[in-house]
């Protein structure tokens, strides 16, 4: 099987301190620390079992400039075979319709059975996987939490809805999926591993070699337009309870079912 | 006299008759062993490389320290009493044992230097050994069946019991010396005939008895009880000879080795391949321990000389809280592993994953690598390389638990295992409170300073432990040390990172943080963590020498730079728990205790496990990020044994031993009763200064007076 899976660079927000910039327009992006988008691990690792199960190869794609052939580095020495880095000017302050159109006309070149994402981009809303499916005219299914490769070109799937319950659908492929985490334990990468992969070879393309009118992307093509970033203000919202410890479990179970968390 | 002769005669001719029939049990014996030896190396000589050949006298002292003088067995003093008594028995009768075997093939064999009063000598105290290894057996059969001490049970999960093949073994070597005091006695039973003496054996040995017990007995039979006596003792020498390779016995032959070759430097660890150069150690395909192969040979020869006797295990932190590991198991284990894949006959070694079929995951990443298990081991089997190896493998195949990734990452990005940012590592210095008291200079081109300060992650970021290394600062200021911090400069020592199995994000760390200490242009390192310690003092090269905080004040308190005032609550008692890193790996034991003594009414006593046999507090670095599967937390464990011991103050010397300790205390539900302080803030808060700071110290500090 062949897979594609996408991937993105991202402020890694466990290893930065997001503060706003002076203009108010932006985060401060000085002293931040860049690391693969937390849900795309799991959608390469999903691919990787479902590689190492059924056989095929394991592509990884981003969308950006040189640096983020970093988070490419990391899932190539997770196991991906190939990393493709879909760069160009023309791409830059690509809004989510602008990704997905980039992303579309990379595979329309390939021959994808597969195409995953991660759930959302920790920096984004979680609209590429659904905008790119349907670009590209494939099913879609979203917060997957299982994958399972039946015969005849269909996957059963696990997704995951409201109050934890468990949906399972058949869905036929070729088919745009987004991860959900925990689906799997994505393997560890070290330095050793990046090392080892740092001098393959990654492709690269820009508007000519996707066929894209630089019109349809980035800035010129972004109907969305950020207008704001606004950090909401802290409330007081620790209670500390104050008694003996038995007055306190009382308390706090009073207080969870209270808030519907005990039935 | 001659008829003394006619009576060795007389029985000798009995041997005679058996001449081929030993001589063919003698050459069977030998060959069998010397092909069951031979096949035993097989594993070793596939095995990686581990260069033990250096420093024969270091070796030779500890083959006598430990082997010849059997240095720990007393610490288990029954057990231990009793394999003393039976190893000199052993070694005594090396020499009777041989000439008894010779007797059956050349009846007039002796011992060189062994004829005349000698000889006598030796028969008389040969004769007592062989008895008293005898009862040891008894001894130790009923031990193991009606005391039965609960460190040789083995749990479910380990297989069945051990102690049926435990007494065949003891049962065995019972048989040996019983066979041995039949032959001696009945040779005296003989010479009493003859001489028409009484009887001639040693008083109230077992020959003795065996002697007076066939006195009366007509000399042809004594002649044939002569005769199966040699046959009983030899069968069963070879038997035992042969057999012992195949379990736990085996250590008799290889114990002697074991020791010879055993690791000569505490605190450190085996590289990723002996035999691959750092420059190298990029192109070496597969890191770690992966197969049973990728073990060193004297890893393998560790599994060959356990002896079972579970003191490792019974001293292990995580076995104790029910993690899912037994340093006991870890060889046996592998020996199984070893016996079946190597066997006597047939294809050998198959290269199977360890991970998953005999060593699970949590198993290897349960090991606090607090070093219990290697201090206790009688034949100085090493584990914590072997755990670090097996860990280096799953690093290296990605199998990493989710839990400890994010740190390991952030280790990577940011230098400390929170991810927080570079620039606030030194952000402790710069409290507006403490910088009243105490100014820390951040070294650079313009500020130098003779001394280092390398605080590490956890005392730099950690709001509770950045006391520790404020205490540590004023501490340097006060005795007039001109000393300075790295601040955003410093990395993660990297310590836990490497014992964790990342040694390759471990050697950025530690370049990094090299390269860093030789441009400060300093001429000695201070730290308050062990673990930093340990790793600045072993794993780092081309550094300057360090010193733990609690070795600078007790030289500080010795020269009368530090002097303290009394304590304020008479109330309390303190008890000193050592970390394993400044303890057990680096022998730092009296310095803390000189500190503590010295300061004016303070009580002090020592839990039942404290110095080389301290318990961990459950573990410093990246274990503080494992969620392990334990019944019990490891600190609460320790909180308690300080209560046993009647203290409600634990003062340590390391910021990981304090956050663990502070939590159990809190899991136990002792708060309020027990508390927690460093050495450093101890020291600190009792300190007689010129001027008083204590209103300026730290809150946590404060808290604590207040609490007396």
């Amino acid at each position: 099987m062949e897979i594609l899976v996408c991937v993105r660079r991202v402020p890694d927000t466990s290893e930065n301190e997001i503060a706003l910039n002076a203009e108010g327009n932006d985060i401060e992006r000085d002293d931040l620390v860049y690391s693969t988008n937390e849900p795309d691990n799991y959608a390469v690792e999903e691919a990787l079992q479902i590689v190492s199960r059924v056989g095929g190869k394991v592509t990884v794609v981003t969308v950006g400039g040189e640096e983020d052939e970093e988070v490419l580095r990391r899932e190539m020495a997770m196991g991906a075979s190939h990393g493709v880095l879909l760069t160009d000017d023309a791409f830059t302050r690509s809004d989510g319709r602008g990704i997905a159109t980039i992303l579309k006309a990379f595979v329309w070149k390939g021959n994808y059975d597969l195409v995953l994402t991660g759930v959302q981009a920790e920096d984004g809303g979680a609209q590429v996987g659904g905008m790119l499916a349907a670009m590209l005219d494939y099913p879609f299914a979203s917060l997957v939490t299982a994958i399972e490769v039946l015969e005849g070109k269909k996957l059963k799937i696990s997704r995951e809805i409201e109050g934890g319950n468990k949906e399972i659908s058949e869905i036929d492929l070729p088919c745009v999926l987004s991860i959900q985490t925990g689906i799997n334990e994505p393997r560890y990468v070290g330095m050793r591993g990046i090392r080892a992969v740092a001098s393959v070879p990654i492709a690269s393309y820009g508007t000519s070699e996707l066929r894209i009118d630089a019109a349809s992307v980035g800035e010129a093509g972004t109907k969305v337009r950020r207008v704001d970033y606004f950090v909401p203000t802290t409330t007081k919202s620790a209670e500390i309870l104050q008694g003996s410890r038995e007055e306190n479990i009382d308390k706090l179970l009073e207080l969870i079912a209270a808030k519907g968390g005990l039935k | 006299m001659v008829e003394g002769i006619q009576s060795d005669v007389q029985l000798t001719s009995w041997l005679t008759q058996g001449y081929f029939l030993f001589t063919v049990i003698h050459l069977l014996g030998l060959a069998c062993f010397a092909y069951i030896v031979a096949k035993r190396l097989v594993p070793l000589l596939r095995a990686q490389s581990d260069p033990r050949f250096d420093q024969p006298l270091a070796r030779l002292g500890k083959v006598l320290k430990f082997w010849f003088a059997q240095w720990r067995h007393p610490r288990y003093p029954v057990a231990g009493i009793l394999h003393i008594l039976i190893f000199s028995g052993f070694m005594l009768l090396a020499m009777r044992a041989f000439t008894v075997l010779m007797v059956g093939v050349s009846p007039n064999f002796v011992m060189p230097g062994l004829s005349g009063s000698a000889g006598r000598l030796y028969q008389e105290v040969t004769d007592y050994a062989a008895t008293v290894v005898f009862l040891c057996m008894i001894f130790a059969i009923v031990r193991r069946l009606v005391f039965k001490p609960p460190r040789y049970a083995v749990p479910d999960l380990y297989g069945k019991s051990h102690t049926a093949d435990a007494i065949f073994l003891l049962g065995l070597i019972a048989i040996l010396m019983a066979a041995d005091s039949l032959f001696e006695g009945l040779k005296a039973a003989a010479e009493a005939q003859q001489s028409h003496t009484a009887v001639l054996a040693t008083v109230l040995s077992l020959p003795w008895i065996f002697c007076i017990s066939f006195a009366s007995a007509s000399p042809t039979s004594l002649g044939r009880l002569y005769f199966c006596g040699y046959l009983l003792h030899e069968s069963a020498f070879y038997f035992l000879l042969c057999y012992r390779p195949f379990g736990i016995q085996f250590h008799v032959e290889t114990s002697l080795f074991n020791v010879y070759f055993a690791k000569l430097k505490k605190g450190t660890l085996k590289p990723v391949r002996w035999d691959v150069s750092d420059e190298k150690l990029d192109q070496v395909k597969s890191f770690g321990v992966k197969t049973f192969e990728d073990f060193t040979w004297k890893h393998m020869l560790d599994f060959y000389s356990c002896a079972d006797c579970g003191r490792c295990s019974d001293n292990c932190p995580a076995n104790a809280a029910g993690r899912p590991l037994s340093p006991r198991f870890l060889s046996i284990k592998a020996r199984d592993y070893a016996f079946k894949h190597y066997p006597m006959s047939g294809h050998a070694g198959n290269g199977q994953p360890l991970i998953g079929t005999i060593y699970s995951e949590d198993e290897i990443w349960s090991c606090t690598t607090c070093g219990a298990c290697e201090e206790e081991c009688p034949l100085l089997i090493e584990n914590i390389d072997k755990v670090v190896d097996l860990r280096r493998g799953m690093v290296d195949d990605g199998n990493v638990p989710q839990s400890l990734q994010k740190p390991l990452k952030s280790l990577e990005s940011r230098g400390n295992p929170y991810g927080k940012l570079e620039k606030k590592r030194g952000d402790w210095a710069s409290a507006k409170d403490f910088q009243q008291t105490c100014q820390v200079k951040t070294l650079d081109k313009k500020n130098g300073a003779s001394t280092l300060f390398f605080v590490d992650s956890v005392t730099s970021y950690d709001d509770r432990m950045q006391s520790i290394a404020r205490a540590v600062a004023r501490i340097l200021d006060h005795v007039e040390e001109n000393f300075g911090i790295l601040a955003a400069k410093e990395k993660d020592s990297g310590h836990e990172v490497r014992r964790f199995g990342d040694e390759t994000l471990f050697r950025a760390l530690r370049e990094h943080n090299a390269q860093a200490i030789r441009a400060s242009g300093v001429s000695r390192i201070v730290t308050a963590d062990p673990h930093a310690y340990n790793a600045l003092k072993h794993d780092y090269r081309d550094v300057p020498p360090v010193e733990h905080i609690s070795q600078v004040l007790a030289r500080s308190v010795n020269s009368g730079a530090i002097a303290f005032r009394a304590v304020d609550n008479h109330e309390n008692v303190y008890t000193y728990h050592d970390p394993c890193y400044l303890g057990r790996h680096n022998g730092v034991y009296n310095e803390p205790r000189e500190v503590l003594d010295a300061i004016p009414e303070l009580k002090r006593v020592e839990m039942k496990r404290s110095r080389d046999r301290s318990f961990c507090c459950g573990g410093g670095g990246l274990m503080l990020f494992y969620e392990p599967q334990e019944d019990e937390r490891i600190g609460v464990k320790r909180v308690r044994m300080a209560a046993e011991a009647g203290a409600n103050v634990i003062v340590t010397g390391c910021p990981f031993c304090m956050t663990n300790i502070e939590d159990a205390i809190k899991v136990a539900g002792l708060e309020g009763k027990m508390s927690v302080i460093d050495l450093a803030e101890l020291t600190d808060q009792q300190m007689v200064r010129e001027k008083p700071v204590r209103e300026c110290a730290d809150e946590v500090t404060t808290e604590l007076v207040a609490g007396r």
